[in-house]
């Protein structure tokens, strides 16, 4: 007997719908197994990492802050994915945005009125998108691969936040720590609804769903799409793929810097020499447990950013490693990835007789 | 002061070549798995807290390999059996690996590690400076080379290498000629796990013997791109692992030379140099077409 994999004649959207919600439920069993080999409670664990964060005030505004930037990136990021363009250096680009951004605020501190937010917003997205251009044209000009370039300037662009930091951008009032200079009011983004969260939340939920719309409903939507699934079909349209390389790693870019600026002007308030728990790499998780739809990337947002705050949980409640976070992220892709088998194939049993069975009728 | 920058060279380029040298042999099998990272930590732990529990390098290094091999199973089950996306498994890999790894390492930040025995040969060892370069060095820098010319000569002059070349180039031919096209390719990854593994075990025994998070610090991705580098030719790799070698270990030096350069700038130049020449390969059409295994990254389903 052995398990067969057997194409379906068209996806299946009952599998679609239910894959992610699959890959959830196995992460979460492979956590209660990961929280008993480690002498813990599981169900404690599991209630500690997955509920708790939903049940106090303070924690649901922390998990709509990472969720925030997760959702922001993920849209970008699904652009991308969807027209076969594979982006996997958000992380770089988030910083280099939040850099692009931090200029008017560290180096123009007087300049303070109603447009300096604005500016730093528009700052912050070209900054992203500059930093994610380079990959897309060393692609389309040299044919280099976009993978491996796209996860050099991450560490390259933590580098050199790193280094201005420690040397220019300083705080000159600051007892020479490594951080700049603390945004004026003017350059600190607003909270909205009572304090409840920052205004990056409202803006992300909006640019999320424009972006549903727009590949649901739009030429430039269609186009990404044909483009992931059939380039040749796609050229035979009139469709560009050099074009659509540069335009998603520019949306993508724009969208992890916006994200990036929003994270030093809401949460951090300054430059310091890391700025992100790695959200542009979550962020390739989030895009695809939402099945690189602006929507259920809003809903993965939610998912991955319960993964900080619960690992968070566990570790000063039970004592576990926080970076049961990270191996918790990693299971979920797998998974996620996984599943998705389920929406092409349908998986069948095959034993010996069956396959005797089938040969004697032809 | 030449004799010092060649020995740092040399233990800088080593895990590189054995990472590389093992993605080569998957990709030629035509699957792209850039979990090297993942792997190569794990095995960086894994041969860490084994070494550092029995008191034994060697069975730390076995322990590695095994775990490089384990992860890269999974990886396998995913791609071969059920398919999944080669790009995000590989990555999904990474997360997973650098996750893992920093829980079960966490018990071993700080604690001091054990060297790996180094070559001692009499006579020759004692030479100056041909005996520290070549007669002193530990196993695994030979057994790099010795990889390297195992790789070279399997894939290209024995009938297992045209087979894993042959499913590499065009599974569908592979697959009707009576080849098993998964096994073949399962096969292939599990031994560019059992590469990553040792890789990592050689930079927590080896190359600092310590164990510090996250301590690939990108080297399994930089291996990535030397395959590409080497236009997936085992030799070639030899030359761009030690030339990335040279290039990482430039921070070293040039901060005992007191150059005016900012240190950022400097750890940025492996990075830096790594796209440099990654374009400079693939802007060489000719280059690239003659030796990319045609099947690279395509995932493979039988007709029936």
């Amino acid at each position: 007997m052995r398990l067969e994999l057997v194409k379906r004649k068209e996806h299946s959207q009952a599998m679609a719908l239910l894959s992610p919600l699959i890959a959830v439920t196995l992460t979460a069993l492979s956590a209660a197994i990961i929280f008993s080999i480690t002498g813990h409670n599981p169900l404690v664990g599991l209630y500690k990492f997955f509920i708790e964060p939903l049940t106090q005030q303070w924690s649901l505004e922390a998990t709509i802050d990472k969720a925030t930037p997760l959702i922001l990136i993920g849209c970008g990021l699904a652009v991308c994915y969807l027209s076969n363009n594979w982006n996997i250096g958000a992380e770089g680009q988030f910083v280099v945005g939040a850099l692009f951004g931090s200029v008017l605020p560290v180096l123009f501190p007087s300049f303070e009125n109603a447009a300096t937010l604005p500016l730093m917003l528009l700052f912050g997205a070209i900054g992203g998108a500059l930093w994610a251009l380079i990959p897309a044209l060393l692609k389309t000009r040299f044919n280099t691969n976009e993978i491996l370039t796209s996860l050099m300037l991450v560490y390259v662009a933590g580098l050199l936040l790193d280094y201005l930091v420690r040397g220019p951008w300083r705080d000159p009032g600051g007892y020479n720590f490594p951080e700049s200079r603390i945004f004026s009011d003017a350059a600190t983004l607003p909270e909205v609804f009572g304090g409840m969260m920052s205004l990056a939340a409202p803006i992300t939920i909006a640019i999320a769903v424009i972006l549903a719309v727009v590949l649901a409903k739009t030429l430039k939507g269609f186009e990404i799409r044909v483009m992931g699934e059939s380039p040749r079909a796609g050229s035979f349209a009139g469709f560009s793929a050099k074009g659509l390389t540069l335009f998603s790693f520019a949306l993508a870019g724009a969208l992890a810097g916006l994200a990036g600026t929003m994270e030093v002007s809401g949460a951090l308030n300054q430059l310091l020499p890391s700025i992100s728990p790695g959200y542009g790499f979550t962020a390739i998780i989030v895009a695809f447990l939402g099945r690189l739809n602006p929507i259920g990337i809003i809903i993965a947002g939610f998912v991955l950013a319960l993964s900080y705050i619960g690992g968070e949980g566990v570790q000063s409640a039970m004592g576990v490693s926080n970076e049961i976070a990270s191996v918790i992220q990693g299971l979920l892709l797998f998974f996620v990835l996984a599943c998705d088998t389920l929406i092409l194939y349908r998986i069948r049993m095959v034993t010996k007789r069956s396959t005797s069975a089938e040969a004697s009728h032809v | 002061m030449f004799e010092a920058v060649l020995l740092t060279v040399i233990t800088a380029a080593t895990p590189l070549l054995i990472a590389a040298v093992g993605e080569l042999v998957v990709e030629r099998s035509g699957v792209l798995n850039l979990g090297v990272e993942g792997m190569m930590i794990m095995g960086a732990v894994i041969g860490f807290a084994v070494a550092n529990q029995t008191g034994s390098g060697s069975l730390g290094v076995i322990a590695a390999i095994a775990a490089g091999m384990a992860m890269s199973a999974l990886f396998a089950v995913l791609v071969l059996f059920l398919v999944a996306n080669q790009v995000a498994t590989g990555l999904a890999l990474t997360i997973l690996g650098i996750g893992l790894s920093g829980m079960i390492g966490e018990a071993f930040i700080g604690v001091p590690g054990l060297d790996l025995p180094q070559l001692y040969i009499p006579v020759l060892s004692e030479l100056p400076f041909f005996g520290p370069v070549f007669f002193q060095q530990d196993a695994l820098v030979y057994l790099s080379f010795v990889l390297v010319a195992v790789v070279a000569y399997g894939l290209f002059r024995t009938r297992i290498g045209l087979v894993l070349r042959a499913v590499g180039d065009n599974h569908g031919s592979a697959h009707a000629l009576g080849y098993s096209v998964v096994r073949v390719r399962f096969a292939a990854i599990l031994f560019g796990g059992a590469c990553a593994g040792l890789a990592g075990a050689y930079l927590s025994l080896a190359y600092t013997p310590q164990w510090v998070e996250n301590m690939t610090a990108g080297r399994g991705w930089i291996a990535l791109a030397l395959v590409v580098f080497a236009s997936w030719l085992p030799l070639r790799v030899v030359i761009g692992a030690y030339l990335f070698g040279a290039v990482s270990v430039l921070n070293l030096h040039a901060q005992a030379l007191e150059f005016d350069i900012p240190s950022q700038l400097l750890s940025s130049l492996p990075y830096l140099a790594t796209i440099l020449v990654l374009v400079l390969i693939s802007a060489n059409r000719r280059l690239t077409l003659v030796n990319t295994p045609a099947c690279l990254g395509k995932p493979f389903v039988p007709d029936r």
